[in-house]
């Protein structure tokens, strides 16, 4: 199941590509509304969709996945790039930032949060990264109840939406800010999901051959598969959930850097990685707990509590989060369980 | 209103910038909306206004534009009321430079009341952060948190039942806190991995201890020191401690008026400590393991200088305290060191200051080798160096 899974992501990879094609009377995107130094108010300003509703990408404009994703309350999240014409992201410049793609001046990363209500597809936000000459900008759109445009909202909104396992949550949408909190580095805002790791060789390779990169990066696609972790060592699955869920902000010059935990990929430091490490500022997060992460005792792992949480004060992530990642809290007890090697 | 704040907004991209523009916002529907708009909107030198009422708030408020004034009606005219909040880990998080925030409060945030990370030259100027419940340890962690900050101006503050510290300052250079009310806290105002702190002019009082010094391990920021603690009034700190245990102000005892630990350069001098049922002052290292070798566990040139000590030391929550009681004459000495040393940096105390030592040697060593006597140390060798320490002395100006 989990293999026709991947197949069925992979026609529908190729799918969406024939689709654009059949689209491409539709306008093309639009760079100025990427480029120019606003905030169009609404999604359909920019031209990304062919048809937005369904969700059908513009002409240049790919959809993506991850191997591993940032879980948001359960939502789909139907991901898409595009690279203006005549510009292109170099390996070399992705292999010296971690693996997160250089996309040129003109990009823009575009994701949307739906959840299948009543066995139809609603879309609530779509958020935008926008590569401007200045640096990224961020920027998320609510959609309106009729599923025919979504509005900027710098403000942000909540939501009532019933979550996949059938919980009614207030979903929060970011505002403008909370965007930056989680893409936040050194000040600056930068894109977090595509890195080479976490992208797979196949969709790299179509990358480069559509022209959008010059070649495959080093490590691509080197984190497991979500739907297949079962196959992958519980270290290998449960770092790609840490790495992708909590170290945007975990991480040195992000927003917990102050904490002094390092949840990266690439980080080997167990102490680091939480391991008998005491908290700093969790406050009341900490529970009855001394510890982040106590090898072989996920019950008393300060990491486990948090994420089982959805107090704000106490729940980790603190944003995107109205909900408890049942399965994602399952992997990272069982690391812990097992040693948290 | 969503097309108000568009139009603003096309506006805001399509101007040049003109004269710092002030952004009233009233409580009332919409608040959290409007007033993150405002926030998200305004440009460097705005003022964003806030109405006296208040604003029932459901997320948290962020400010990342740098030189913006955030100002109310005065801290008990314009609260911000998270009592229903539902997401953000605090009320208001300031990552901009050279934010002043001024004359408004919050009640009941879930989190963390005040956050400012990364945000250089900040004031804090008349800011009330409550739990309206009182000390509980369901409330959030810290009132007022500045971190990672180089000049930070904290002035006429109140903060009460924080369930960590009221005003806490983490990993961060230049600070004064003064002219503030801790209170109902379980540690009044807390220093943290910081240096060149002035805490001047405050009352801290019936927190579990009052004014609390620190430096912890394996951190991004460490080796805190040139720290000023003198004219406040620490008085009557004798909450029980609520703090969840594995923080680190859970092992401050109750009835602590100033604590030190592990820190290098600091002076009380000239307050008023009084009340305070453990110990007056304590002069400790770090009393845990730890594995970082760029750490430093000792009190490092520690100095008590003249303060006016009243009735600590009364009910000391200490192993064997009744005995000490008895040896001591019914209350201890105020002043309360461990007796640990690296080489010729202990503890030194202005004559006629009285103390004991638990005469410990080592950081980390059991409290059961303890061998309590009478504190017996040099005076201080030469008057302390104050200079460089404090917040720069242009964030005075913004708060005429």
């Amino acid at each position: 199941m989990k293999r026709s899974a991947a197949l069925l992501a992979a026609a529908a990879l190729a799918l969406t590509g024939a689709l654009a094609v059949r689209a491409a009377p539709a306008e093309d995107v639009s760079d100025s509304a990427i480029q120019a130094d606003a905030m169009p108010p609404l999604l359909s300003d920019y031209g990304f969709f062919a048809d937005a509703p369904a969700q059908q990408p513009a002409k240049g404009v790919v959809p993506y996945r991850l191997n591993t994703a940032l879980w948001s309350d359960g939502a789909d999240k139907l991901r898409f790039v595009y690279v203006p014409s005549g510009a292109k992201a170099s390996a070399q410049g992705a292999e010296a930032n971690g693996g997160l793609l250089d996309l040129p001046v003109g990009s823009a990363l575009i994701k949307s949060f739906a959840f299948t209500e009543n066995g139809k597809r609603r879309l609530v936000e779509t958020r935008l990264l926008l590569h401007r000459a200045g640096g990224w900008v961020a920027l998320p759109y609510l959609w309106n109840a009729e599923q025919t445009e979504a509005r900027l909202a710098l403000a942000g909104a909540r939501v009532p939406v019933t979550t996949p396992t059938g919980q009614a949550i207030s979903y929060r949408v970011p505002n403008k800010n909370q965007c930056k909190e989680c893409h936040g580095l050194a000040g600056e805002v930068v894109p977090i999901g595509p890195k080479a790791r976490n992208l797979s060789r196949e969709w790299l390779t179509g990358f480069v051959r559509a022209g959008h990169l010059d070649r495959l990066p080093d490590r691509a696609g080197v984190l497991p598969v979500w739907e297949e972790r079962g196959k992958a060592p519980v270290a290998s699955a449960a770092r790609a959930y840490l790495d992708v869920n909590c170290a945007h902000c975990h991480r040195p010059q992000a927003s917990a850097s102050n904490s002094g935990l390092d949840l990266r990929w690439e980080q080997g430091d167990r102490a680091l990685l939480g391991v008998m490490k005491r908290p700093v500022a969790a406050g009341r997060g900490a529970g009855q707990l001394l510890f982040d992460v106590v090898p072989g005792k996920p019950d008393e792992s300060i990491m486990a509590h948090r994420m089982a949480s959805t107090e704000p004060g106490v729940a980790m992530p603190e944003l995107g989060k109205d909900s408890v990642d049942a399965k994602g809290v399952a992997l990272v007890r069982r690391w812990i369980a097992e040693g948290a090697k | 209103m969503i097309r108000t704040a568009i139009a603003a907004a096309l506006l805001l991209a399509t101007a040049v910038p003109a004269i710092a523009a002030t952004h009233k916002i009233e409580a009332g529907e919409g608040a959290q909306e409007k007033l993150q708009e405002a926030l998200i909107l305004a440009q460097p030198g705005d003022t964003v206004e806030l109405g006296a009422g208040r604003f029932t708030l459901t997320d948290g408020l962020s400010l990342d534009v740098a030189g913006v004034t955030v100002k109310g009606a005065g801290m008990d005219q314009t609260v911000l009321d998270f009592t229903g909040q539902l997401g953000a880990g605090e009320g208001l998080l300031v990552t901009g430079d050279n934010v002043t925030l001024r004359d408004f409060a919050l009640e009941n945030p879930k989190g963390d009341g005040v956050k400012s990370k990364g945000a250089d030259d900040i004031v804090y100027h008349r800011i009330r952060v409550t739990w309206t419940g009182g000390p509980k340890a369901t409330n959030g962690a810290y009132g007022i948190y500045p971190v990672e900050s180089t000049g930070v101006l904290v002035d006429g503050c109140q903060v009460s039942g924080a369930s960590d510290a009221g005003i806490y300052v983490g990993q961060s250079d230049k600070i004064t806190v003064r002219n503030s009310l801790v209170e109902a806290n379980v540690a009044g105002i807390e220093i943290e991995n910081s240096r060149n702190a002035l805490v001047e002019n405050n009352l801290a009082t019936r927190n579990t201890g009052g004014i609390l010094v620190f430096d912890l391990p394996a951190l991004p920021v460490m080796n805190g020191g040139n720290v000023v603690v003198r004219r406040n009034l620490v008085v009557a700190n004798d909450t029980p401690n609520f703090a969840p245990p594995g923080n680190i102000v859970a092992s401050v005892r109750r009835g602590t008026g100033v604590l030190v630990m592990a820190n290098d350069r600091v002076l009380v001098a000239d307050n008023v400590i009084a009340g305070n049922p453990t110990a007056g002052v304590m002069v400790i290292a770090y009393t845990q393991p730890f594995t970082d070798e760029r750490y430093n566990p000792f009190a490092r040139n520690v100095v008590v200088a003249a303060n006016t000590f009243e009735r600590n030391g009364t009910d000391p929550q200490l192993d064997g305290g009744p005995m000490l009681l008895q040896a001591f004459g019914g209350a201890l000495p105020p002043v309360l060191w461990d007796g640990i040393a690296e080489g010729a940096t202990g503890l030194r105390v202005a004559q006629g200051v009285a103390g004991w030592t638990l005469g410990l040697t080592r950081p980390g060593q059991p409290l059961a080798e303890a061998q309590p006597a009478p504190l017996q140390v040099p005076g201080p060798a030469a008057p302390f160096d104050t200079a460089g320490i404090g917040a720069p002395a242009e964030l005075d100006k913004r708060i005429g």
